[in-house]
């Protein structure tokens, strides 16, 4: 007759395991982080060599918000909602306007020969601007980038830009730069 | 009702817990696997803007966090309620966004280096002084690539 093995008490191993699952409850954080990225210029020691390349007037979108959290956008005052078609209608210039940016065209591996907007988006803030406008502002610049970005994605390799390789993403990005210069805001 | 009466033993039977610590053991170790460490106590009160073009943070490695925000109330009667900078785990001067950098820096292995990131976790009721004042410092130390971090929300 083969000798009963005593049985293990595995009563407590529960309550091991719910002191290791609270720990890690306790020390959790799900969220992971997410945030709009940017480059910054690099350093100049003299901010007046920086004004040598001076871009031309009609590749020039001002934005300005003030201290009280209001936008001008072109010298005309603008709401936040309305930003985003603005700065498409800057990029773009589908009418060839002349007192919206010049195209360029580029010969783009993958693409072929695509106008590229030299248009630059210029910001401005005062310091007493508030943080939460310049990230709604930040955020509506990227929206429309990403907006055409991904309308250029649709047309060429009919596949949204975040879904392409990386080869493709690179073509399309340099079709559509994400020019921003951010001025030193105005000392009041 | 017959055949219940016949057992004649009114005991309720034990409910079986043997397999309760494998159902333990399967949250514990979903837990171990989405778990992200805090490395820092904040110090700051920071809520986050929203924003719905924000990218996930890569490569936790290389990014170096800097939080802005008035102090949490506990410490708002010794420091009072202006906005502050964390690095690290203590209130910092301005002109020590270098020193932070330089440190987290040296931290990255060289072919990483150019490859740091910062985030910037600020409150979003602070004014753009102290963050334009932070980013001239971290073009000065040269750390040049910055993620303005905030919530993600879907725009309508």
């Amino acid at each position: 007759m083969a000798r009963k093995v005593p049985e293990i008490n595995a009563s407590t191993q529960a309550d091991i395991a719910f002191l290791l699952l609270i720990f890690y409850l306790v020390s959790t954080t799900m969220n992971v982080d997410s945030g709009i990225y940017r480059m910054l210029p690099p350093w100049v020691e003299n901010e007046q060599e920086e004004n040598a390349n001076k871009v031309n007037d009609r590749n020039l979108l001002k934005i300005s918000i003030n201290s009280r959290d209001k936008l001008q956008v072109g010298g005309k005052g603008l709401d936040v909602s309305q930003l985003k078609d603005e700065v498409q209608k800057f990029i773009l210039n589908s009418t060839n306007d002349a007192n919206l940016p010049e195209k360029v065209e580029t010969e783009i591996d993958l693409i072929g020969k695509y106008p590229v907007s030299k248009g630059v988006v210029s910001l401005l803030n005062t310091r007493e601007t508030s943080y939460d406008i310049y990230i709604q502002v930040q955020n509506e610049l990227s929206r429309a980038v990403n907006e055409l970005r991904d309308a250029l994605s649709m047309k060429t390799f009919g596949h949204k830009f975040i879904d392409l390789s990386s080869d493709q993403q690179k073509a399309v990005t340099s079709a559509i730069p994400n020019q921003i210069s951010e001025a030193e805001p105005r000392v009041k | 009702m017959a055949v219940m009466k016949k057992k004649g033993n009114k005991d309720t039977p034990t409910i079986s817990t043997s397999s309760l610590p494998d159902i333990i053991y399967m949250l514990l170790f979903f837990f171990m696997v989405t778990t992200v460490m805090r490395e820092v106590t904040l110090q700051v009160l920071v809520g986050l803007p929203v924003a719905s073009e924000v990218q996930k943070l890569e490569k936790k490695s290389l990014i170096s966090f800097i939080y802005v925000g008035p102090p949490t109330v506990a410490l708002q009667k010794q420091f009072g309620d202006s906005p502050r900078i964390q690095l690290n785990d203590s209130f910092s001067k301005l002109g020590q966004v270098i020193d932070f950098v330089a440190a987290e820096r040296d931290k990255l292995s060289e072919s990483d280096s150019n490859q740091m990131t910062v985030s910037l976790k600020a409150d979003k009721n602070v004014r753009m002084g102290i963050i334009t004042d932070i980013k001239q410092e971290l073009r000065r130390a040269n750390a040049l690539k910055l993620s303005y971090t905030a919530y993600k929300h879907k725009v309508k």
